[in-house]
């Protein structure tokens, strides 16, 4: 089976926040940028695949500016084998990225797509949804397991995949191809180790073009304004649980 | 041009999450239509067609639509999607899993997670975890949209009278197949749905300490949630998880237990009306952010306001 993962380069998600003063943008200048959180799990979710001997190989994609480059070495660090980097502007919208991966998915033939449930910067929560939607596979979303029986799977072979959802789990069974998206609790990924950093950057990547892979970008959604979430006024401090709730009954009125 | 929202259900009552979106359809525009995509749904159909301000339900009653997957029910939607200029779904995770695909077929975008309505062809949506705030304007034909809940009142479950429509499609879905599901049992109200609740955090130390809360939740018939912290130590089941990769969550009164704060808890909670924070850490973040904060320790404190109540 050939897997094929998705990442993308977003802001690290311990940097705080701050809006551009022109209320354009998030201000991107400066920052430190890092694999998105769910495509790591879904990057580590591909190599543990591969190492029972489920999957052959792994190829990641990521859609953007030359500096994903960073974060496509970065997973072939980890141990995905080959890259793909489809030259874009950042900040693409979502259902012209998906155009870009189901077509290189399509390419490469792969039998299982994995993806990060979510990026954590635009938080959309749709690009591998659209992808198999595009390529009319089924998917899985919001997995928390991935169970292959019976050694290496292959395309027309069902995969079982657990799925968090509101109210608790739901398991599918899905026939291969197919798009599964990844939640936190899949795998805790590992750190790329400093050997395995030197021999990813001997590691093949490919740089496409969109016109290569035949699709046309653009999206009719544009940004009015980006502006910080108003915030909250902070309160007081009580000095006693009684004084907690006479405040809650009398004040606040929440409580009868 | 008409309205369009998916049903959220489980095939025997309407969820309140679809509620909320009918409030954000009725501020888009009239001619609300309801979906109804189940098996053996008659009540959640009775219940949709009652709902002030849906003009229609539409049903699609079929053992292929039992459990709602979204490689078929996307289809469904797409194929009666001409008649309709905005096509909405709460965004829980059914309308996130089955919506993108519905976008992606009708070659539009979806703006995900819409908490305020300033026009017909303009959005607002939280991004970078509620750390920004984006106005987005599209001009796709059809304007595809997941809608948060806490982001608008619900309508009023009675007092309408939809007429209806029966739908003949039958579309099944061959190579994606239910296996089981296990939900949670519990007589609490739902998390996104309750008026008051009560968290713990990392500060409750163990799973068992989690029955503390529930005295006080009992006494003020509040839901129980907990902190990423406090799922990831698997104290709790995860969905109980109020945050921005759990559930987004603005009752009337949260109380945040043994709780330190976060950026990713507190975009699932500041949007409660009155925030209760209980932490012996006079320095935690939840302080910055509570109406009512109380530095004490928590086994201390929440027996004691379990009795005071």
């Amino acid at each position: 089976m050939k897997i094929l993962v998705s990442v993308k380069r977003v802001i690290d998600y311990n940097v705080k926040v701050r809006v551009k003063s022109d209320q354009t943008a998030v201000d991107l200048t400066n920052v430190k940028m890092s694999m998105n959180p769910f495509c790591e799990i879904a990057v580590e979710e591909a190599i543990r695949l591969k190492e029972k001997g489920v999957a052959s190989e792994v190829v990641v994609v990521s859609v953007g500016s030359k500096s994903c480059q960073e974060t496509l070495r970065t997973a072939m660090a980890l141990g995905a084998d080959r890259a793909i980097q489809v030259e874009t502007e950042d900040g693409l919208d979502s259902l012209s990225v998906a155009k870009l991966i189901a077509k290189v998915a399509q390419d490469e033939a792969a039998d299982l797509v994995i993806m990060g449930k979510q990026a954590i910067d635009s938080d959309n929560n749709q690009t591998g949804q659209m992808v198999a939607a595009l390529l009319d596979y089924p998917q899985a979303t919001f997995a928390s397991e991935v169970v292959v029986e019976n050694g290496e799977a292959q395309t027309s072979q069902e995969i079982k995949v657990t799925r968090e959802i509101d109210g608790g789990l739901q398991t599918l069974a899905i026939t291969l191809p197919a798009v599964v998206t990844t939640d936190l609790r899949l795998n805790e990924p590992r750190f790329a180790s400093l050997p395995n950093i030197m021999k990813a950057k001997r590691k093949p990547l490919d740089v496409k073009a969109p016109a290569d892979l035949g699709v046309e970008v653009g999206s009719n959604v544009s940004i009015v304004s980006v502006t910080p979430p108003p915030q909250r006024a902070g309160g007081i401090k009580v000095g006693s649980v009684a004084e907690l709730v006479d405040k809650l009954k009398n004040e606040a009125k929440v409580v009868s | 041009m008409s309205i369009l929202i998916i049903a959220e259900h489980d095939n025997k009552s309407l969820k309140s999450a679809t509620l909320n979106t009918v409030t954000a359809a009725t501020q888009i525009g009239a001619d609300v239509h309801v979906l109804v995509a189940g098996f053996e749904c008659q009540t959640v159909v009775e219940q949709a067609s009652q709902v002030a301000g849906v003009t229609k339900v539409l049903v699609a009653d079929n053992a292929v639509y039992e459990h709602q997957l979204a490689e078929n029910v996307s289809k469904l939607i797409v194929e009666i999607a001409s008649s309709y200029e905005h096509i909405l779904a709460p965004a829980t995770t059914t309308g996130k899993n089955t919506l993108p695909r519905v976008a992606a077929l009708l070659n539009v975008a979806q703006l995900s997670d819409v908490i305020k309505v300033e026009s017909a062809d303009t959005f607002v949506r939280p991004i970078y975890a509620g750390n920004a705030i984006a106005t987005v304007k599209t001009t796709d034909a059809v304007k595809v949209l997941t809608v948060r809940a806490t982001g608008f009142d619900a309508a009023a479950s009675t007092g309408g009278s939809a007429e209806r429509q029966v739908l003949s499609q039958v579309i099944a879905s061959d190579r994606s197949r239910f296996v089981k599901e296990q939900l949670a049992e519990s007589d609490r109200p739902e998390l996104t749905a309750a008026n008051v609740i009560i968290s713990g955090g990392r500060g409750m130390g163990n799973g068992d300490n989690f029955k503390l809360l529930e005295g006080v939740a009992d006494k003020l018939g509040a839901a129980i949630g907990a902190s990423r912290a406090a799922v990831d130590a698997g104290y709790v089941p995860n969905d109980l998880q109020v945050g921005q990769t759990g559930k987004t969550v603005a009752p009337d009164l949260y109380i945040a237990v043994g709780i330190s704060g976060a950026i990713q808890h507190l975009a699932g909670m500041k949007d409660s009306k009155v925030i209760v924070a209980i932490n012996k850490d006079e320095d935690a973040p939840i302080f910055q952010v509570a109406d009512y904060g109380l530095v004490a320790d928590l086994f201390d404190a929440v027996p004691e306001l379990e009795k005071s109540l």
